[in-house]
């Protein structure tokens, strides 16, 4: 793992000051796709600072709730706060602002075939027209933090799954976001990149304290998340020590649409619930 | 009961149909108010008009010269035989600037960027690129529906130019080299057929034309559904529709024409 020489945070990011009490709410968001009803009346808070990780089975609308964070979906019914602007009625142009705060990686990382891992993760500063020189020195920036600076000029399709993951996590990050949604970052990796893709989000998570959402199917992603640290001093991720968690991620469940469970990782496994001992067996 | 059912259906295919309409109408009105809004994406419109503009050359060309050899070919045929060879040019001329230069242009850029558009975009959509588009502040309506839209526009009118120019020169061709007629005859009567009002409608096709095949091509892409074989499905449509609306536009445009330039 290559070092934080710098912060990544560039000077160009607005509102970077701004307090952020939460930096996302749900109130009683509904959403059904025809008679099936994905969520019902969903409710919860992220705050500045904190990670959710958003376990379920598949299909039970994990991605679908990351996509209704962003604005990218509408709910049926209720209200979506992001850094506390109700975007539910939001036109799309205010949208396309707000969501310039906020960083996403998709499950299959949805880089730009066209454009060159360059071009992919310089995305939000080239629409800014900032300067060449500005843009390539950030941009080796955010691929040394994902480990990936030899990869600057080639072309996503000549990339392996990994390292798309992480050429995706390095487009996310490059603008200083204020919250962070992973959908599904490990997924059809096998265990060592995981491993790797695991260890930036914590680093991003432990470094930069940036609120996030990560969905994962992986209990084994999910429990290396709240049992590690970033250690800045070795550069790598450790192991806190045993029984302990990190206090600044917690817990959600989705499930037949509804959260099932919201809260810390001592609850989790304390919990009688047959399904969430099942899910965790 | 089936009378109910039948009815049921035809209701809920009008239904579609007409949502479908109004989806698209509403796409086509902000393809065109971008064009005024910011940002505007001129780089991404100059590469769209060289790859649909300066690509499409070719087969512009070839379809064109000998569009317009044949139809001079049959004509000279046909007008031998009232003693009325001398016409080829005007034939030809009027034939090629009034309808085919501008129909079959719009048919064969339709055939190869329609397609290309509703796959390219389609590809994006299913790959969630336009999902990350958008998550990353970008409006994909600005940056890829508007440069595609004012590039086809823009193209498909001095293509049809150029299809003008060769097809008259196709037509020409055969005139001296088969038909063994004289060349300043033939090129003199292809002038003075033409009127203005011949070149205006000749012109005002084409940008009916692209606007078509440009708004058809990205609606379909931008709005597919069903993965790889939606996409498939996307493109064909595009291909489809933009060809049969492309020519009951030009049925529509030379009715119009018509009857603002009345023949003298």
């Amino acid at each position: 793992m290559s070092e934080i020489a710098e912060p990544l945070r560039g000077m160009e990011s607005s509102d970077a000051n701004a307090p952020l009490e939460t930096a996302l709410r749900f109130e009683k968001v509904s959403l059904s796709f025809g008679v099936r009803v994905l969520m019902d009346r969903i409710s919860f808070a992220l705050g500045k600072g904190e990670t959710i990780i958003l376990l379920g089975l598949a299909g039970m609308g994990k991605s679908v709730l990351l996509k209704l964070a962003n604005g990218l979906m509408r709910p049926d019914s209720g209200e979506i706060f992001l850094f506390g602007q109700e975007i539910t009625t939001l036109p799309e142009a205010a949208l396309l602002q707000l969501r310039r705060r906020t960083g996403m990686i998709f499950q299959e990382s949805a880089l730009f075939d066209s454009l060159t891992v360059r071009d992919n993760v310089a995305w939000q500063l080239m629409e800014r027209q900032m300067a060449d020189e500005v843009i390539d020195r950030r941009v080796h920036r955010a691929l040394t933090f994902v480990d990936l600076d030899a990869a600057f000029g080639q072309y996503p399709p000549s990339l392996s799954g990994g390292m798309r993951r992480r050429v995706s996590i390095a487009r996310a990050i490059i603008d200083k976001p204020d919250l962070i949604l992973y959908d599904s970052p490990t997924g059809g990796l096998d265990p060592v990149t995981s491993h790797t893709i695991n260890e930036l989000v914590v680093k991003e998570r432990d470094a930069y304290k940036t609120a996030s959402i990560l969905v994962t199917h992986r209990l084994q992603d999910a429990f290396t998340m709240v049992t590690h640290r970033f250690d800045r001093e070795r550069n790598a991720m450790v192991a806190l020590p045993a029984g302990e968690f990190d206090t600044q991620t917690r817990f959600m469940v989705l499930h037949e649409s509804h959260l099932i469970f919201d809260g810390d990782t001592e609850k989790l496994l304390r919990s009688k619930d047959p399904f969430l001992r099942n899910l965790l067996a | 009961m089936p009378s109910v059912l039948l009815t049921e259906n035809i209701d809920k295919a009008v239904r579609r149909w007409l949502m479908t309409v109004q989806d698209y109408a509403l796409f086509c009105a902000q393809a065109v108010m971008n064009v005024a809004r910011t940002p505007r994406y001129w780089a991404d419109t100059l590469m769209q008009a060289d790859l649909i503009g300066v690509g499409s050359v070719p087969i512009v060309v070839l379809t064109g010269f000998f569009t317009g050899g044949v139809l001079a070919l049959q004509s000279a045929a046909s007008l031998a035989q009232f003693g009325a060879q001398a016409y080829t040019g005007r034939f030809v001329s009027l034939s090629m600037f009034r309808e085919l230069a501008p129909v079959l242009t719009g048919l064969m850029v339709s055939g190869r960027n329609a397609s290309g558009m509703a796959s390219e975009l389609g590809s994006m959509v299913v790959t969630e690129q336009i999902d990350a588009m958008r998550a990353l502040g970008t409006d994909p309506m600005k940056k890829l529906v508007t440069p595609r839209v004012v590039a086809t526009v823009t193209a498909l009118f001095l293509l049809t130019v150029i299809a003008d120019s060769v097809g008259t020169l196709g037509g020409a061709s055969v005139a001296v080299f088969i038909s063994h007629l004289d060349g300043a005859q033939y090129f003199s009567s292809a002038y003075q057929a033409l009127v203005y009002t011949d070149i205006i409608q000749g012109l005002t096709k084409p940008v009916v034309f692209g606007f078509i095949l440009a708004t058809v091509g990205c609606y379909k892409g931008m709005r597919t559904t069903g993965g790889t074989q939606g996409v498939g499905r996307a493109t064909t449509q595009a291909v489809v529709i933009s060809s049969v609306l492309i020519i009951f536009s030009d049925f529509l445009i030379s009715r119009v024409m018509l009857w603002i330039f009345p023949p003298l």
